[in-house]
Protein backbone atom coordinates (compact mmCIF):
# COMPACT_ATOMS: atom_id res chain seq x y z
CA UNK A 1 0.00 0.00 0.00
CA UNK A 2 3.17 2.32 0.79
CA UNK A 3 3.70 2.43 -3.13
CA UNK A 4 0.13 1.94 -4.68
CA UNK A 5 -1.73 4.62 -2.54
CA UNK A 6 0.95 7.37 -4.30
CA UNK A 7 0.12 6.41 -7.82
CA UNK A 8 -3.46 6.04 -7.48
CA UNK A 9 -3.00 9.95 -6.26
CA UNK A 10 -0.45 10.78 -9.07
CA UNK A 11 -3.22 9.11 -11.48
CA UNK A 12 -6.34 10.94 -10.61
CA UNK A 13 -4.99 14.36 -9.79
CA UNK A 14 -2.88 14.11 -12.90
CA UNK A 15 -5.95 13.45 -14.62
CA UNK A 16 -8.13 16.06 -12.89
CA UNK A 17 -5.59 18.41 -14.29
CA UNK A 18 -5.66 17.26 -17.98
CA UNK A 19 -9.77 17.02 -17.54
CA UNK A 20 -10.52 20.90 -16.31
CA UNK A 21 -8.56 21.79 -19.22
CA UNK A 22 -11.63 20.17 -21.32
CA UNK A 23 -14.17 20.97 -19.45
CA UNK A 24 -14.97 24.04 -17.64
CA UNK A 25 -17.66 23.14 -16.27
CA UNK A 26 -18.91 22.53 -11.85
CA UNK A 27 -17.52 20.40 -10.76
CA UNK A 28 -14.09 20.30 -13.01
CA UNK A 29 -14.21 23.52 -12.95
CA UNK A 30 -13.66 23.97 -9.01
CA UNK A 31 -11.37 20.77 -9.23
CA UNK A 32 -8.92 23.50 -11.13
CA UNK A 33 -8.65 26.29 -8.19
CA UNK A 34 -8.98 23.57 -5.55
CA UNK A 35 -5.94 21.60 -6.97
CA UNK A 36 -3.90 25.27 -7.78
CA UNK A 37 -4.81 26.20 -4.09
CA UNK A 38 -3.68 22.99 -2.39
CA UNK A 39 -1.01 22.64 -5.20
CA UNK A 40 0.46 26.04 -4.11
CA UNK A 41 0.01 25.22 -0.19
CA UNK A 42 1.91 21.95 -0.29
CA UNK A 43 4.55 23.70 -2.63
CA UNK A 44 4.91 26.34 0.53
CA UNK A 45 5.27 23.21 2.89
CA UNK A 46 7.71 22.07 0.65
CA UNK A 47 10.05 24.46 0.70
CA UNK A 48 9.28 24.95 4.73
CA UNK A 49 10.23 21.49 5.18
CA UNK A 50 13.78 22.57 3.52
CA UNK A 51 14.11 25.31 5.63
CA UNK A 52 13.97 23.11 8.60
CA UNK A 53 15.54 20.48 7.12
CA UNK A 54 18.24 22.67 7.13
CA UNK A 55 18.22 23.72 10.71
CA UNK A 56 17.79 19.93 11.40
CA UNK A 57 21.16 19.49 9.65
CA UNK A 58 23.01 22.36 10.80
CA UNK A 59 21.86 22.00 14.58
CA UNK A 60 23.19 18.42 13.99
CA UNK A 61 26.88 19.58 13.30
CA UNK A 62 26.79 21.79 16.13
CA UNK A 63 26.06 19.53 18.64
CA UNK A 64 28.40 17.12 17.29
CA UNK A 65 31.17 19.46 16.78
CA UNK A 66 31.84 18.35 12.98
CA UNK A 67 34.16 20.24 10.95
CA UNK A 68 33.49 23.84 10.39
CA UNK A 69 30.59 23.56 12.95
CA UNK A 70 30.69 27.25 13.42
CA UNK A 71 29.65 28.26 9.87
CA UNK A 72 26.58 26.26 10.62
CA UNK A 73 25.98 28.15 14.09
CA UNK A 74 26.25 30.95 11.40
CA UNK A 75 23.31 29.85 9.69
CA UNK A 76 20.55 29.12 12.44
CA UNK A 77 21.70 32.95 13.89
CA UNK A 78 20.79 34.14 10.61
CA UNK A 79 17.72 32.43 9.88
CA UNK A 80 16.39 32.39 13.24
CA UNK A 81 17.38 36.49 13.17
CA UNK A 82 15.10 36.93 9.45
CA UNK A 83 12.39 34.40 10.63
CA UNK A 84 11.94 36.25 13.99
CA UNK A 85 12.29 39.88 12.59
CA UNK A 86 9.85 38.59 9.10
CA UNK A 87 7.26 37.20 11.79
CA UNK A 88 6.92 40.13 14.15
CA UNK A 89 6.80 42.86 11.66
CA UNK A 90 3.32 40.95 10.81
CA UNK A 91 1.77 40.93 7.45
CA UNK A 92 3.04 44.26 6.17
CA UNK A 93 6.88 42.97 6.30
CA UNK A 94 7.52 43.68 2.68
CA UNK A 95 6.94 47.65 3.23
CA UNK A 96 9.81 49.95 3.10
CA UNK A 97 10.97 51.24 6.31
CA UNK A 98 10.53 47.95 7.99
CA UNK A 99 13.53 45.77 9.95
CA UNK A 100 12.88 42.92 7.69
CA UNK A 101 12.98 45.52 4.30
CA UNK A 102 16.64 46.32 6.05
CA UNK A 103 17.77 43.32 6.16
CA UNK A 104 16.43 42.63 2.67
CA UNK A 105 18.26 45.51 1.41
CA UNK A 106 21.43 45.63 3.16
CA UNK A 107 22.38 41.99 3.70
CA UNK A 108 19.91 39.84 0.96
CA UNK A 109 20.13 41.87 -2.10
CA UNK A 110 24.21 42.30 -1.39
CA UNK A 111 24.79 38.85 -0.74
CA UNK A 112 22.64 37.58 -3.70
CA UNK A 113 23.77 39.97 -6.24
CA UNK A 114 27.36 39.24 -5.77
CA UNK A 115 26.96 35.63 -5.62
CA UNK A 116 25.36 35.45 -9.06
CA UNK A 117 28.14 38.38 -10.42
CA UNK A 118 30.93 36.13 -9.43
CA UNK A 119 29.65 33.48 -11.55
CA UNK A 120 30.66 35.88 -14.65
CA UNK A 121 34.56 34.74 -13.52
CA UNK A 122 33.75 31.12 -13.33
CA UNK A 123 31.75 30.93 -16.48
CA UNK A 124 34.30 33.02 -17.98
CA UNK A 125 37.50 31.11 -16.93
CA UNK A 126 35.44 27.87 -17.74
CA UNK A 127 34.95 28.64 -21.34
CA UNK A 128 38.79 29.45 -21.57
CA UNK A 129 39.52 26.26 -20.46
CA UNK A 130 36.78 24.54 -22.54
CA UNK A 131 36.54 26.49 -25.97
CA UNK A 132 39.00 25.40 -28.61
CA UNK A 133 37.79 26.14 -32.48
CA UNK A 134 38.98 22.65 -33.24
CA UNK A 135 35.98 22.08 -35.46
CA UNK A 136 33.67 24.01 -37.34
CA UNK A 137 31.19 24.16 -34.90
CA UNK A 138 33.08 24.95 -31.92
CA UNK A 139 34.24 28.07 -33.97
CA UNK A 140 30.77 28.47 -34.69
CA UNK A 141 29.91 28.76 -30.91
CA UNK A 142 33.21 30.68 -30.43
CA UNK A 143 32.10 33.28 -33.25
CA UNK A 144 28.61 33.84 -31.94
CA UNK A 145 29.31 34.11 -28.32
CA UNK A 146 32.30 36.80 -29.13
CA UNK A 147 29.53 38.79 -31.82
CA UNK A 148 27.03 38.73 -29.24
CA UNK A 149 29.88 39.89 -26.01
CA UNK A 150 31.14 42.88 -28.20
CA UNK A 151 28.30 43.84 -29.34
CA UNK A 152 26.27 44.17 -25.90
CA UNK A 153 28.98 47.03 -24.92
CA UNK A 154 29.99 50.52 -26.16
CA UNK A 155 33.61 49.31 -27.86
CA UNK A 156 31.38 47.22 -30.01
CA UNK A 157 30.29 50.21 -31.64
CA UNK A 158 33.37 52.38 -31.18
CA UNK A 159 35.41 48.99 -33.04
CA UNK A 160 32.83 48.78 -36.21
CA UNK A 161 32.09 52.78 -36.16
CA UNK A 162 33.32 52.99 -39.66
CA UNK A 163 30.65 50.73 -41.11
CA UNK A 164 27.20 52.15 -41.99
CA UNK A 165 24.25 52.25 -39.72
CA UNK A 166 22.47 48.44 -39.45
CA UNK A 167 26.07 46.91 -39.57
CA UNK A 168 27.41 47.36 -37.10
CA UNK A 169 28.62 45.22 -34.15
CA UNK A 170 25.16 45.75 -31.73
CA UNK A 171 23.05 45.42 -34.92
CA UNK A 172 24.88 41.94 -35.88
CA UNK A 173 24.64 41.03 -32.06
CA UNK A 174 20.64 41.92 -31.95
CA UNK A 175 20.14 39.94 -35.45
CA UNK A 176 22.12 36.93 -34.28
CA UNK A 177 19.87 36.57 -31.12
CA UNK A 178 17.05 37.81 -32.94
CA UNK A 179 16.86 35.32 -35.79
CA UNK A 180 19.34 32.06 -35.57
CA UNK A 181 19.38 32.21 -31.85
CA UNK A 182 15.91 32.50 -31.96
CA UNK A 183 15.48 29.24 -34.22
CA UNK A 184 17.79 27.16 -32.01
CA UNK A 185 16.02 27.94 -28.74
CA UNK A 186 12.69 27.05 -30.45
CA UNK A 187 13.81 23.86 -31.99
CA UNK A 188 15.37 22.68 -28.09
CA UNK A 189 11.40 24.39 -26.82
CA UNK A 190 9.74 22.74 -29.15
CA UNK A 191 11.59 19.25 -28.04
CA UNK A 192 11.81 19.94 -24.51
CA UNK A 193 7.51 20.33 -24.81
CA UNK A 194 7.71 16.61 -26.43
CA UNK A 195 9.66 15.12 -23.97
CA UNK A 196 7.73 16.81 -20.95
CA UNK A 197 4.43 15.64 -22.74
CA UNK A 198 5.37 12.13 -23.10
CA UNK A 199 6.99 11.91 -19.59
CA UNK A 200 3.88 13.82 -18.03
CA UNK A 201 1.69 11.00 -19.38
CA UNK A 202 4.35 8.22 -18.42
CA UNK A 203 3.95 9.96 -14.74
CA UNK A 204 0.10 9.56 -14.72
CA UNK A 205 0.03 6.46 -16.67
CA UNK A 206 2.00 4.76 -13.54
CA UNK A 207 4.60 3.88 -16.06
CA UNK A 208 7.63 6.19 -14.61
CA UNK A 209 7.19 5.58 -10.76
CA UNK A 210 10.55 7.58 -9.35
CA UNK A 211 9.07 9.84 -7.71
CA UNK A 212 8.01 7.74 -5.32
CA UNK A 213 11.62 6.65 -4.47
CA UNK A 214 12.78 2.93 -3.56
CA UNK A 215 11.61 1.01 -0.64
CA UNK A 216 8.99 -0.33 0.03
CA UNK B 1 22.16 53.45 10.97
CA UNK B 2 22.23 54.05 7.18
CA UNK B 3 26.07 54.80 7.55
CA UNK B 4 26.31 51.28 9.31
CA UNK B 5 23.73 49.80 7.08
CA UNK B 6 26.48 50.77 3.92
CA UNK B 7 29.46 49.63 6.16
CA UNK B 8 27.62 45.99 6.25
CA UNK B 9 26.62 45.79 3.06
CA UNK B 10 30.16 46.22 1.82
CA UNK B 11 31.47 43.82 4.24
CA UNK B 12 29.41 41.08 2.75
CA UNK B 13 29.98 42.33 -0.83
CA UNK B 14 33.40 41.82 -0.12
CA UNK B 15 33.43 38.67 1.56
CA UNK B 16 32.00 37.08 -1.17
CA UNK B 17 34.34 38.64 -3.79
CA UNK B 18 36.96 36.78 -1.64
CA UNK B 19 36.16 34.02 -3.46
CA UNK B 20 37.89 35.12 -6.84
CA UNK B 21 40.65 34.91 -4.82
CA UNK B 22 40.60 31.66 -2.73
CA UNK B 23 38.37 29.85 -0.20
CA UNK B 24 38.87 31.44 2.56
CA UNK B 25 37.12 32.13 6.24
CA UNK B 26 35.64 35.21 5.10
CA UNK B 27 34.03 33.96 1.75
CA UNK B 28 32.71 30.67 4.16
CA UNK B 29 31.16 33.56 7.24
CA UNK B 30 29.41 35.73 4.05
CA UNK B 31 28.04 31.94 2.74
CA UNK B 32 26.84 30.41 5.56
CA UNK B 33 25.06 34.34 6.27
CA UNK B 34 23.46 34.17 2.69
CA UNK B 35 22.36 30.69 3.04
CA UNK B 36 20.68 31.26 6.62
CA UNK B 37 18.84 34.57 4.85
CA UNK B 38 17.69 33.00 1.98
CA UNK B 39 16.16 30.31 3.59
CA UNK B 40 14.66 32.59 6.33
CA UNK B 41 13.32 34.70 3.45
CA UNK B 42 11.57 32.29 2.14
CA UNK B 43 10.04 30.85 5.11
CA UNK B 44 8.77 34.11 6.08
CA UNK B 45 7.41 35.03 2.54
CA UNK B 46 5.71 31.63 2.13
CA UNK B 47 4.47 31.96 6.08
CA UNK B 48 2.70 35.57 5.56
CA UNK B 49 1.89 35.25 1.54
CA UNK B 50 0.85 31.31 1.73
CA UNK B 51 -0.92 30.28 5.39
CA UNK B 52 -1.75 33.58 6.03
CA UNK B 53 -2.98 34.74 3.08
CA UNK B 54 -5.15 32.00 2.26
CA UNK B 55 -5.88 30.31 6.13
CA UNK B 56 -6.50 34.08 8.05
CA UNK B 57 -7.62 36.24 5.74
CA UNK B 58 -10.00 33.43 3.87
CA UNK B 59 -10.73 31.58 7.09
CA UNK B 60 -14.53 29.87 6.69
CA UNK B 61 -14.76 30.79 3.59
CA UNK B 62 -12.91 28.15 1.40
CA UNK B 63 -13.22 25.19 4.02
CA UNK B 64 -11.61 23.34 0.88
CA UNK B 65 -7.86 24.82 1.48
CA UNK B 66 -7.76 22.78 4.89
CA UNK B 67 -7.05 19.54 2.65
CA UNK B 68 -4.15 21.05 1.38
CA UNK B 69 -3.35 22.48 4.80
CA UNK B 70 -3.51 18.26 5.48
CA UNK B 71 -1.21 17.25 2.72
CA UNK B 72 1.20 19.94 3.75
CA UNK B 73 1.42 19.48 6.84
CA UNK B 74 2.04 15.49 5.91
CA UNK B 75 4.78 16.41 3.82
CA UNK B 76 6.22 18.10 7.09
CA UNK B 77 6.33 14.04 8.27
CA UNK B 78 9.49 13.60 6.20
CA UNK B 79 11.04 15.02 9.07
CA UNK B 80 10.35 11.72 11.16
CA UNK B 81 11.85 8.88 10.05
CA UNK B 82 9.39 6.14 11.19
CA UNK B 83 6.56 7.65 9.20
CA UNK B 84 8.62 9.55 6.69
CA UNK B 85 6.77 7.40 3.98
CA UNK B 86 3.47 9.43 4.00
CA UNK B 87 5.53 12.04 2.70
CA UNK B 88 4.79 10.54 -1.00
CA UNK B 89 1.21 11.07 -0.60
CA UNK B 90 1.61 14.78 -0.72
CA UNK B 91 4.56 14.69 -3.16
CA UNK B 92 2.85 12.37 -5.34
CA UNK B 93 -0.14 15.13 -5.62
CA UNK B 94 2.68 17.49 -6.52
CA UNK B 95 3.91 15.54 -9.06
CA UNK B 96 0.77 14.22 -10.71
CA UNK B 97 -0.86 17.88 -10.87
CA UNK B 98 2.17 19.20 -12.50
CA UNK B 99 2.28 16.18 -14.91
CA UNK B 100 -1.23 17.08 -15.45
CA UNK B 101 -1.03 20.81 -15.71
CA UNK B 102 2.34 20.55 -18.04
CA UNK B 103 0.89 18.38 -20.31
CA UNK B 104 -1.83 20.50 -21.33
CA UNK B 105 0.19 23.91 -21.28
CA UNK B 106 3.67 22.74 -22.65
CA UNK B 107 1.40 20.84 -25.36
CA UNK B 108 -0.14 24.27 -25.99
CA UNK B 109 2.72 26.66 -25.53
CA UNK B 110 5.89 24.70 -26.12
CA UNK B 111 4.71 22.95 -29.29
CA UNK B 112 1.85 24.30 -31.10
CA UNK B 113 2.03 27.85 -30.43
CA UNK B 114 5.90 27.56 -31.27
CA UNK B 115 5.47 26.00 -34.44
CA UNK B 116 2.33 28.48 -35.77
CA UNK B 117 4.68 31.64 -34.41
CA UNK B 118 7.36 29.88 -36.70
CA UNK B 119 5.39 29.15 -39.56
CA UNK B 120 2.99 32.14 -39.66
CA UNK B 121 5.43 34.93 -40.27
CA UNK B 122 5.59 33.48 -43.58
CA UNK B 123 2.43 33.71 -44.85
CA UNK B 124 1.13 36.63 -42.20
CA UNK B 125 -1.51 38.82 -43.73
CA UNK B 126 0.03 41.71 -41.06
CA UNK B 127 2.32 42.31 -44.75
CA UNK B 128 -0.66 43.21 -47.13
CA UNK B 129 -2.63 41.29 -49.57
CA UNK B 130 0.44 41.47 -52.10
CA UNK B 131 3.21 40.38 -49.31
CA UNK B 132 4.70 43.57 -49.20
CA UNK B 133 7.85 42.74 -46.22
CA UNK B 134 11.06 43.64 -46.70
CA UNK B 135 13.91 41.40 -47.75
CA UNK B 136 15.61 41.51 -44.17
CA UNK B 137 12.55 40.49 -42.68
CA UNK B 138 11.57 37.77 -45.04
CA UNK B 139 14.99 36.39 -44.70
CA UNK B 140 14.91 36.97 -41.27
CA UNK B 141 11.77 34.68 -40.92
CA UNK B 142 13.22 32.28 -43.46
CA UNK B 143 16.67 31.84 -41.16
CA UNK B 144 14.06 30.89 -38.34
CA UNK B 145 12.01 28.29 -40.23
CA UNK B 146 15.05 26.41 -41.57
CA UNK B 147 16.77 27.03 -38.54
CA UNK B 148 14.05 25.61 -36.00
CA UNK B 149 13.26 22.89 -38.80
CA UNK B 150 16.92 22.01 -38.78
CA UNK B 151 17.50 22.05 -35.32
CA UNK B 152 14.48 19.23 -34.68
CA UNK B 153 15.68 17.44 -37.09
CA UNK B 154 19.27 17.17 -35.16
CA UNK B 155 17.15 16.45 -32.29
CA UNK B 156 15.49 13.45 -33.92
CA UNK B 157 17.51 10.15 -33.43
CA UNK B 158 15.28 7.40 -34.09
CA UNK B 159 16.39 7.61 -37.47
CA UNK B 160 20.43 7.65 -38.58
CA UNK B 161 21.41 10.97 -39.76
CA UNK B 162 22.69 9.90 -43.23
CA UNK B 163 22.59 11.08 -46.78
CA UNK B 164 19.25 14.47 -47.15
CA UNK B 165 18.65 13.57 -43.67
CA UNK B 166 22.48 13.70 -42.39
CA UNK B 167 23.33 17.14 -44.28
CA UNK B 168 19.74 18.42 -42.70
CA UNK B 169 20.93 17.56 -39.23
CA UNK B 170 24.58 18.88 -39.89
CA UNK B 171 22.59 22.55 -40.36
CA UNK B 172 20.74 21.56 -37.48
CA UNK B 173 23.63 21.37 -35.30
CA UNK B 174 25.07 24.77 -36.84
CA UNK B 175 22.32 26.88 -36.04
CA UNK B 176 22.44 24.85 -31.89
CA UNK B 177 25.85 25.92 -31.92
CA UNK B 178 25.18 29.60 -32.43
CA UNK B 179 22.30 29.17 -30.10
CA UNK B 180 25.00 27.97 -27.30
CA UNK B 181 27.45 30.77 -28.07
CA UNK B 182 24.92 33.38 -28.28
CA UNK B 183 23.06 32.30 -25.06
CA UNK B 184 26.49 31.91 -23.52
CA UNK B 185 27.98 35.20 -24.50
CA UNK B 186 24.62 36.95 -23.70
CA UNK B 187 24.77 35.04 -20.05
CA UNK B 188 28.25 36.26 -19.53
CA UNK B 189 27.46 39.78 -20.17
CA UNK B 190 24.26 39.82 -17.73
CA UNK B 191 26.41 38.24 -14.88
CA UNK B 192 29.53 41.22 -15.72
CA UNK B 193 26.27 44.04 -15.40
CA UNK B 194 25.52 42.83 -11.92
CA UNK B 195 29.25 42.88 -11.07
CA UNK B 196 29.31 46.17 -12.58
CA UNK B 197 26.49 47.49 -10.17
CA UNK B 198 28.44 45.95 -7.26
CA UNK B 199 31.40 47.26 -7.73
CA UNK B 200 29.83 50.94 -8.52
CA UNK B 201 27.98 49.75 -5.17
CA UNK B 202 31.70 49.88 -3.72
CA UNK B 203 32.90 52.97 -5.04
CA UNK B 204 30.31 55.30 -5.15
CA UNK B 205 28.11 54.32 -2.25
CA UNK B 206 30.33 53.13 0.11
CA UNK B 207 33.79 55.02 -1.07
CA UNK B 208 32.38 57.88 -2.18
CA UNK B 209 35.10 57.49 -5.00
CA UNK B 210 32.20 58.25 -7.88
CA UNK B 211 29.82 61.25 -7.45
Amino acid sequence: MRREIPLIITGIVGVGFVIQYFIPHAPFSYMSDWFSDWFSIVGACAIVLGALNLMKMSAQKVIRKKKDWGYALVIIASFLLIVIIGLSEGKDFRVPGTRFDWLYNYMYIPLSATMFAILAFFVASASYRAFRARNFEATLLLVAAFFVMLGRVPVGDVLSGFMPEGWRLSDLASWVMNYPQSAGQRAIMIGIGLGIVSTSLRVILGIERSHIGGGK
Amino acid sequence: MEHFALWLAAFLTLGIISFLYKDNAWYKLTEAIFVGLSAGYWFVTLFWDNFYGKFWIGKGEHAYLYVGAFLGLLMLLRLIPKIGWISRWPLSFIVGATSGLWLINYFSSNIMKQVQATIFPLFSSQYGAGFDAGAATVIGNLVIFLGTFTGLVYFFFSKEHKGAFGYTAKVGIWVIMITFGASFGYTVMSRMSLFIGRIDFLLSDWLGMIL
